[in-house]
């Protein structure tokens, strides 16, 4: 009895919709028995993770931190999937989420204390154009130069993490902070803070930029040519130079857009959540992101499922760590388990599976 | 021709969705010339595959010598005195000759002995080789004499040739046929798939037809015309294209001085390239593979750019366009490469058909796909070139070969082209689907466009173009009428063989 993986002629359609059920599915088997190797009930902790964020006792806490994780996340991975889809790396948008929140508290600190309608606006117009900056970095060196995208990008998070410390540092401290780093404090400057929109759903601007940009990307990648360009350049890229795209163009589009949108999150969350710039502002969601985007099959529907889904393994996992003593490292392991699986289970889109009882074939040898 | 040297009863091989072979049988005599002939799809392959060890029968028995023959591998095949010349090569560039063949043996002796039994087989059977050469300098015609003697070396009793003459110039096709002849009068046997079937006529004692992996008849090559062993092949009548005489037009696509490196590694360079081409008239480009073709239309379509006048349309230089304006102004393509190139294999026919028809038929507003109107426009080409296909969603890379290049070339016929530039238009195509787009092509040319027939198929070449030129190394001979030419022009024209002694029997 062996196992024999066969090409399809053509992608199964619904196994492109399954196989993130089945991995979550697969995922919550293996993590159970991690869990229950550490001498943990496997059920509870799945419960737990799964479970006690929506649904629990405490869920009225929880369900609006889902959609303060799930924002970024989301914002973020959308415009990573647009450049993925092309094949355009961008590895380094902690970078441009970073620099997005510099300019854009930026902005506010520097109007502090005016009190203007406007001055969110500018700011995040400030944060968009930051993570556009920084990401153009990485588009014109590749124009230019036909660098690396990948590299440029990833060791731009590292110049942007020093500037962020530059800046809680330095022009951008507190001058009221009795000397400790970090900036004033956005949640306490009404003009420039980014509040719930209804108080205790966790909803803010960043949320609803975030459905935006699902919806925005959703049209222009089925209805419009530069969605077409894009699929196609990533698809056959000879057959896109046949076709007649520029890919100068798409580079700079795709590379621009993402940064763009990272910078933005940037914004929303130095703003709302975060508050102030400091030095440990960033936290990893740039690069969450690209995980949420291949989880969404970079889809932007399947990557505002999969923002959701890592948002709560996130506060599933915070939980199961306080209530049921789970090490961090576990937690960390079974996030980690959910990518391992979903590429795995992604072989049986274009391949499906056979069970053969006899001999060896010898036409595999072909 | 005496005794049976291989028999075959009854093979059968199925796959998932298709049965390859379907209860064949037939025999092979010693010193005999067969043919097995049929369309693309018809199981040819299968069937060598099966013979010569790679794919195992699901039911069948072959008896080889008079004792039952089942290679496992292509290893037992080999020891049983059964070689194979594949149709594409499996040769190192960076190896000499003398080290390629030693590679493919079981246990190569000492390197000097090699050599010189390289040169005494080479010498017997009038190939001439120096098995010092390194094989990235080799002309096609001289990689596949390596591939030969790398079977002779073995004293094969049955020699498969999988389409052999398909990259060769006529003279070196000659130089082939009088090896084979010289081979069977030693006793060897010979199975010769191709579907040229004038070649067969030439060359075969024998030949066996199979249709959708049946044995459909055996014919004496000699005795049969060609048009009734296209028939047994398609199992329907042929017609052949019809030229109507037309008018020639002015001058739709002017080519001056045209030279570019090429941007892949082992690609040919475009030295000085000119032609004219008017409207109403097909030039076929001839040549051997890899002396330019490729470069020459991605040139032509503009995904290479040239100095602005090399390239004029109707007196508009377009050198600098990209391919999306250059067929706002009328000039379209469609190259040799389907999957990944002419087309993208993972997305759907209405995609597909988006990729090259955006611009013309009018898909697009405001940069918004029409999807409606394309997919109109997909089953548009899936009808009238008869593309078999579910439908206009099915991934371009689900359709057969002969399918896709239908829609493909469908797709550059349908959007009415002013200058059309095709590479291989028929290759792989089955015979009745390839006599459709010539007609289509001619009908095209009837109707005012200029076309530029690139193709390794000379005879579809003196079936439609009216001027005939070819690619050697980069250059492009003198464009000549069609008409004034014979085969041993065309030849020389074509230039690939560096060696044109015909072997000595």
């Amino acid at each position: 009895m062996r196992l024999r993986l066969e090409k399809r002629p053509q992608p199964a359609r619904h196994w492109i919709y399954l196989s993130p059920v089945l991995a979550v599915l697969v995922t919550m088997l293996a993590g159970g028995a991690l869990f229950a190797a550490l001498g943990k009930n496997p059920v509870a902790a799945i419960s737990t993770i799964f479970w006690e964020p929506l649904f629990g006792e405490f869920a009225f806490y929880y369900r609006p931190q889902l959609l303060v994780k799930g924002a970024p996340l989301v914002l973020i991975a959308i415009g990573l999937a647009l450049g993925f889809r092309a094949g355009i790396w961008n590895i380094g948008a902690e970078g441009q989420y970073i620099v997005g929140a510099l300019t854009g508290a930026g902005v506010a600190l520097a109007f502090y204390p005016l009190d203007a309608w406007f001055l969110f606006g500018l700011m995040i117009l400030a944060g968009a154009l930051g993570g556009l900056a920084w990401g153009m970095i990485p588009a014109l060196l590749k124009l230019r130069f036909g660098t690396n995208e990948i590299l440029v990008s990833l060791m731009l998070v590292y110049v942007a993490e020093q500037l962020l410390a530059a800046m809680a540092l330095g022009p951008m401290r507190n001058p009221e902070g009795m000397g400790f780093p970090g900036s004033r404090n956005l949640q306490n400057y009404p003009a420039a803070h980014n509040a719930e929109l209804i108080a205790g759903s966790g909803m803010h601007w960043g949320v609803v930029a975030a459905l935006i940009a699902v919806i925005f990307a959703h049209i222009l990648l089925g209805r419009h040519i530069l969605g077409y360009q894009i699929r196609l350049t990533g698809q056959a890229p000879r057959a896109a130079r046949f076709a007649g795209v520029n890919p100068a163009r798409l580079i700079l589009f795709c590379l621009g857009t993402s940064g763009a949108l990272a910078g933005m999150a940037g914004l929303f969350e130095v703003s709302g959540p975060a508050g102030q710039v400091s030095i440990d502002f960033n936290v990893g969601y740039g690069f969450t992101a690209i995980i949420v985007a291949f989880l969404g099959r970079l889809h932007p529907l399947g990557i505002l499922a999969a923002g959701l889904l890592m948002a709560l393994t996130y506060i599933g996992g915070e939980i199961a760590q306080s209530e049921l003593g789970l090490p961090a490292a576990a937690i960390q392991v079974f996030q980690g388990m959910l990518l391992f699986f979903l590429l795995a289970v992604d072989v049986l889109t274009n391949y499906r599976l056979r069970l053969l009882s006899r001999a060896p074939d010898p036409s595999r040898s072909l | 021709m005496t005794a049976s040297l291989l028999a075959i009863s009854g093979l059968t091989k199925a796959y998932p969705g298709a049965v390859a072979n379907d209860d064949v049988s037939f025999d092979i005599g010693r010193g005999e010339v067969h043919a097995l002939l049929g369309e693309n799809g018809a199981g040819k392959s299968t069937l060598v595959k099966m013979i010569y060890g790679l794919v195992k029968p699901d039911s069948g028995t072959m008896t080889l010598h008079g004792a039952p023959y089942a290679p496992a591998e292509p290893r037992a095949a080999r020891a049983c005195g059964v070689a194979m010349v594949f149709q594409h090569f499996s040769l190192f560039d960076a190896l000499s000759v003398a080290e390629n063949i030693a590679l493919g043996m079981e246990t190569p002796p000492p390197m000097g002995d090699l050599a010189r039994r390289i040169r005494a087989v080479s010498e017997t059977y009038g190939l001439p080789l120096d098995p010092d050469r390194v094989v990235g300098d080799l002309s096609a015609g001289e990689r596949q004499r390596v591939e030969i003697l790398r079977c002779l070396l073995q004293d094969p009793r049955l020699l498969i040739m999988d389409e052999p003459t398909s990259v060769l110039t006529p003279q070196e096709v000659e130089i082939l046929f009088s090896t084979l002849r010289k081979l069977t009068a030693e006793g060897v046997a010979i199975l010769y798939i191709s579907h040229k079937l004038e070649e067969i006529r030439a060359l075969c004692d024998r030949a066996t037809i199979l249709r959708q992996g049946r044995n459909v008849g055996t014919c004496l090559p000699a005795e049969t015309t060609a048009r009734e062993m296209a028939q047994m092949m398609v199992g329907t009548a042929i017609t052949p294209p019809t030229r109507a005489a037309r008018p020639l037009g002015d001058v739709a696509l002017e080519v001056t001085g045209l030279s570019l490196h090429s941007p892949s590694p082992f690609g040919t360079a475009l030295k000085d390239i000119r032609f004219s081409l008017r409207s109403g008239e097909i030039i076929g480009i001839g040549g051997v593979a890899g002396n330019g073709q490729d470069e020459l239309l991605a040139a032509l379509s503009g995904e290479l750019r040239s100095p602005s006048d090399a390239i004029r349309l109707h007196g508009t230089p377009i050198g600098r366009l990209r391919p999306d304006a250059r067929r706002r102004l009328g000039l379209l393509a469609a190259p040799e490469e389907r999957l990944g190139h002419a087309a993208a294999p993972d997305m759907s026919l209405t995609e597909n058909a988006f990729l090259t028809g955006a611009g013309r038929e009018g898909l697009v507003t405001r940069g918004f796909i029409r999807w409606p109107e394309t997919e109109g426009f997909a089953r548009r080409i899936i009808a009238r070139f008869d593309v078999r296909t579910p439908g206009p969603g099915t991934a371009a890379r689900a359709l057969s070969g002969g399918n896709l290049q239908k829609f493909v070339i469908g797709r550059e016929v349908l959007q009415r082209p002013e200058v059309l530039i095709v590479n291989q238009p028929t290759w792989g195509v089955d015979a009745a689907a390839a006599a459709a787009i010539r007609q289509a092509l001619l009908d095209l040319a009837a109707e005012g466009a200029a076309i530029l027939c690139i193709s390794q198929d000379l005879d579809e070449l003196m079936e439609i173009a009216d001027r005939f030129g070819a690619l050697n190394e980069g250059r492009l001979s003198e464009i000549r009428p069609t008409a004034q030419l014979g085969l041993d022009q065309i030849g020389l024209m074509m230039g690939g063989a560096h060696d044109m002694e015909v072997a000595h029997v």
